[in-house]
């Protein structure tokens, strides 16, 4: 028998296992592969807090989720085409988002009456009706990984472990997808273990052979590369762009990084990336607490570097005393927040925006500082080089608000020409005629940045309120709330670009507004609904404060505006509360993105009701 | 931000100057805001006549504080200074020195900024060894809030907000610092002008992470905290002051010494004992400083001034330095390769 070969525009794919069944790693390098081979992608990993949470349990479920296509896409996809579970846990976990007719290719050697009872299944799934509905391929994969590996002299436990790369072998297989990148990868990672990195190689290409010699998978299918804009693409994930991103500021800006910081889910990527840089001079400080953190990184302001912190909500909650003395002794400072479920701990690995207002007002005193959020993984590259540029050149502390899904999710990124980006260079101040530590430039209000170590610039700053234009230390009531004013006016100044909005038809009347990373299901849904013949337009703000000049006028041209945020509705309160818009909020907080399918429906409902 | 060599470890790379340097330059134009009679104005006025000998820089020289009284301090200093938030000073200092190895650096910090709020910075601040100069202005008392009990207030102790005596067990400063293996630790009184220049010259010329206690009374909410190692007389029995190498004796004849006694250390009468056995003390050796520390006792019936330990171990910030300059050293700042990775493709039109 001959097999088929199908081709689609587009597939979703989920990898589900227990946590220490390497799916992150598959679902990465099967990425890699839809990368080569030139597909448009979107990746969403899930993992569970707990390292190794009890072994086969529902808790212990990874899964990375991953969508390829033939043209550009804008999110990770709402659910799984195919769905590779390597256990009951991560079946019972994840079919229930595959849709009839979905493909499941289940490792059947894991489906042990103990593995069944310890995640409640009274019979066996693959024996019952209850998988009827899908294209069941029962693969007993670590029996055939074993029997792979069998002349390696590799003992059972070690073989079983390349059951993951069977696995990718297999997928590699049904979509057509190129290897050689895969084997490459898998002998750099495992060089110092030889007979470790060619035992993944033969269960991968194991994999491979299965599904081309047995007849159990009658078709195959293909994805077309995508036409995407000309140019040098690579794979890249929220985290890595934003310290990519950190690092092109250091090198506009000729100006030495400090990063201050404490290891938190999920923001730790960003210490990890940066502390491989310091040849870009790059000083990576773990320090001994949030609240260290920050301080280092305020301290290595003061004294001429570009100080940066990462951290994530609960972080933030911990800096803020200290983001109060960078607003009020006018330093720069990178705050970056990469927002996961709350409040306290809540969900340290799933997604949120719930931090828009702590970011907005979460301090004592009136306390301005400017918000910037990237709206996909690549976007956090030009997002935090844009923040790094209000900090220096408005000497404030900036928060920027990435979050898990961002963070950790991964997309095809078209490589800045770097000559191309901004020119991030400040003057320090050194001329001591007249030098007044809070005298302030006449168009960005921003007070000099008087540097230790220059002759006769010598003065004192601190917590204090200042005396306007001198610095000193003053409590008169007058100064006080010019100092209030001049601080809200200097962040309210800040040049940002105009919201551009999104309708191609030109006639729509419902505007949805969005901010951050819910941007990829917001689009996807408006392209659904535009379809469908209903016209939309999309807004979606990377600059939360000062929010663009022209959105109050974008707001007002559209009968009915919707926000669909992670959070009880922060952006709509604030959208409210400025521009007295009647702005509907459409709000969920699973600590999972959005789907465009469920967006689909609210937009469609929204203008269904304003064309009524 | 040239580097100068001075051959003073401490100020290794901090420019310095031959113009004449005198207090008056080391005043600000700030009028001085502390109670009449406190010992803040003591350890100023020390700080600034002390400062001209070391040749720096004035504008080499930063005053990083946290809150409290003694936090003021950069305020009347006539170089860079950052009186911060509450506890935080260590942290804050320690980015300004690891971006900076042309400062020099100082913290100035109370008992309760310092032993308090800001405790777990101090510890880690002196673990790492971060070349910053701290001096721990301790007066026993919450001045600034207005006389609450600190953690160095004695068991017991009345105050606005223990008016049945406070539960607390104090910290030994000392004792703390070289528990966190701090490679310099001294102590003086605010009111020993001679003593408290010599700790904080060895400070100054210390690489590392010095912490400097300091005695300091505070009249209006702890008045007389220190009285009894300021009177002439019981000071000669109380005080026991240790200088490197020498042996440890006190007295007005030195009719006092220190011997070991179990796994610590002891004051006897130098008469009833041998002299081979008087200690000699040895600022390196940590476990020595640490018996010394554990001297003094809450009720001042002995309190060791001096250096108590002075060692050399590499600082962080000029291990992190090291660390970016030999990346830098071994590999080009191509920030177009860096974004480039390893893996990419190109689409053409």
């Amino acid at each position: 028998m001959s097999t088929e070969t199908r081709k689609l525009d587009r597939v979703v794919i989920r990898f589900a296992g227990d946590s220490g069944d390497g799916m992150q790693l598959t679902g990465d390098r099967f990425t890699s592969e839809a990368a080569a081979f030139g597909n448009d992608l979107a990746t969403q990993p899930n993992f569970p807090a707990e390292i190794r949470a009890p072994q086969g349990t529902l808790p212990g479920v990874s899964s990375f989720q991953l969508h390829f296509a033939d043209y550009d896409i804008l999110t990770p996809g709402d659910r799984p085409d195919v769905l590779v579970a390597m256990n009951p846990a991560a079946l019972k976990a994840n079919v229930v988002d595959l849709p009839d007719g979905g493909i499941l290719i289940v490792n059947t050697d894991e489906f042990t009456k103990r593995n069944l009872t310890k995640v409640g299944y009274d019979s066996n799934p693959l024996e019952d009706e209850s998988l009827d509905k899908f294209q069941v391929h029962k693969v007993a994969m670590a029996t055939l990984t074993i029997g792979a590996l069998e002349e390696t002299g590799l003992g059972k436990k070690d073989a079983e472990r390349a059951k993951n790369m069977f696995a990718l072998g297999l997928l590699s297989w049904m979509y057509h997808r190129p290897t050689e990148g895969t084997e490459r990868f898998l002998r750099e990672k495992f060089a110092k273990k030889p007979d470790i990195a060619e035992a993944n190689v033969l269960a991968f290409r194991a994999g491979w052979n299965y599904g081309e010699t047995t007849e159990a998978f009658a078709v195959t299918y293909e994805v077309a590369p995508a036409k995407l804009n000309v140019g040098t693409y690579r794979q890249i994930t929220g985290n890595t762009a934003t310290a990519y991103g950190i690092v092109a500021a250091a090198q506009r800006s000729k100006l030495p990084v400090v990063l201050g910081t404490y290891p938190i889910t999920p923001a730790s990527d960003i210490l990890h990336e940066l502390s491989k840089h310091k040849n870009f001079d790059i000083t990576t400080v773990q320090a001994e607490d949030e609240i260290a953190g920050i301080g280092i990184a305020l301290g290595a302001s003061y004294g001429g570097a570009l100080g940066v912190t990462s951290t994530s909500g609960p972080g933030i909650a911990l800096k803020s005393e200290t983001i109060g003395l960078a607003v009020m002794t006018e330093l720069p400072l990178l705050v970056i927040d990469v927002q996961r479920g709350g409040p306290s701990t809540g969900l340290p690995t799933k997604t949120e925006q719930a931090d828009l207002l702590q970011a907005m007002f979460g301090r004592n005193g009136e306390s301005p500082v400017p918000i910037v959020a990237p709206q996909s993984p690549s976007d956090c590259f030009d997002a935090v080089v844009d923040a790094a540029r209000i900090a220096l050149k408005y000497r404030t502390p900036v928060l920027f608000l990435s979050d898990g899904a961002v963070a950790n999710g991964s997309e095809p990124w078209l490589i800045p020409d770097v000559d191309s980006l901004p020119d991030l260079q400040v003057e320090f101040a050194t001329d001591p005629e007249n030098f007044q530590p809070y005298s302030r430039d006449p168009e960005t209000l921003a007070r000099p940045w008087a540097v230790p170590g220059t002759p006769g610039l010598q003065h004192r700053i601190g917590g204090l309120e200042k005396q306007d234009i001198t610095g000193n230390i003053s409590y008169d009531p007058e100064n006080h709330d010019r100092m209030v004013r001049l601080r809200q006016a200097k962040i309210d100044g800040i040049e940002v670009p105009d919201v551009e909005v999104d309708d191609p038809s030109g006639e729509a009347k419902v505007l949805v507004v969005g901010w951050g990373s819910s941007y990829g299901p917001i689009g996807a849904a408006a392209r659904r609904v535009r379809k469908l013949g209903m016209p939309v337009a999309h807004a979606h703000l990377r600059h939360l404060n000062p929010f663009p000049k022209n959105l109050g006028e974008v707001l007002k041209k559209y009968d009915k505006v919707i926000v669909p945020e992670m959070n009880l509705g922060q952006l709509a309160l604030l959208l409210r509360a400025k521009y007295l818009v009647d702005a509907v909020s459409y709000t969920k907080v699973q600590g999972l993105p959005f789907k465009a399918e469920e967006l689909q429906d609210v937009l469609a409902d929204v203008i269904k009701g304003v064309s009524a | 931000m040239t580097a100068i060599d001075l051959g003073i470890p401490g100020l290794t790379g901090v420019p310095t100057t031959d113009e004449k340097q005198t207090a008056r330059d080391y005043k600000s134009d700030q009028e001085v805001r502390w109670c009449p009679g406190c010992g803040d104005y003591i350890v100023l006025n020390t700080m600034q006549s002390f400062l001209p000998s070391l040749g720096l820089k004035r504008e080499n020289i930063v005053f990083v504080s946290g809150i409290g009284c003694s936090s003021r301090f950069p305020y009347y200093m006539n170089t860079y200074g950052m009186h911060s938030i509450h506890g935080r000073a260590p942290a804050i200092a320690t980015g300004l020195a690891v971006a900076r190895p042309d400062l020099s650096v100082w913290v100035v910090t109370g008992d309760g900024d310092a032993l308090s709020i800001g405790g777990n910075h101090l510890i880690h601040t002196l673990r790492r060894n971060v070349n910053l100069k701290i001096l721990l202005f301790n007066n026993r008392i919450y001045g600034l809030t207005k006389g609450q009990y600190s953690p160095t207030s004695e068991e017991g102790k009345v105050t606005k907000s223990t008016p049945l005596g406070s539960l607390d067990h104090p910290f030994n400063p000392v004792s703390l610092a070289l528990g966190a293996e701090a490679s310099f630790v001294g102590r003086a009184l605010d009111s020993d002008k001679a003593g408290l220049t010599s700790v904080l010259r060895q400070a100054a010329e210390h690489r590392g992470s010095a912490l400097v206690e300091i005695y300091q009374n505070c009249p209006i909410f702890n008045d007389g905290a220190f009285d009894v190692l300021k009177d002439a007389d019981e000071a000669q029995r109380r005080i026991i002051n240790v200088v490197d190498g020498e042996p440890i004796r006190f007295g007005r004849e030195g009719e006092y010494c220190v011997i070991r006694e179990g796994f610590g250390l002891a004051v006897a009468k130098s008469a009833d004992v041998d002299a081979s056995d008087i200690v000699i003390h040895d600022a390196s050796d940590l476990n020595l400083s640490f018996a010394l520390s554990r001297l003094s006792t809450q009720d001042l019936t002995h309190t060791v001034t001096g250096v108590f330990r002075r060692a050399d171990r590499p600082t962080y910030d000029d291990s992190a330095r090291a660390q970016v300059n030999e990346a830098k050293a071994t590999k080009a700042a191509d920030l177009s390769k860096l974004l480039h990775g390893k893996d990419t493709w190109t689409v053409v039109g």
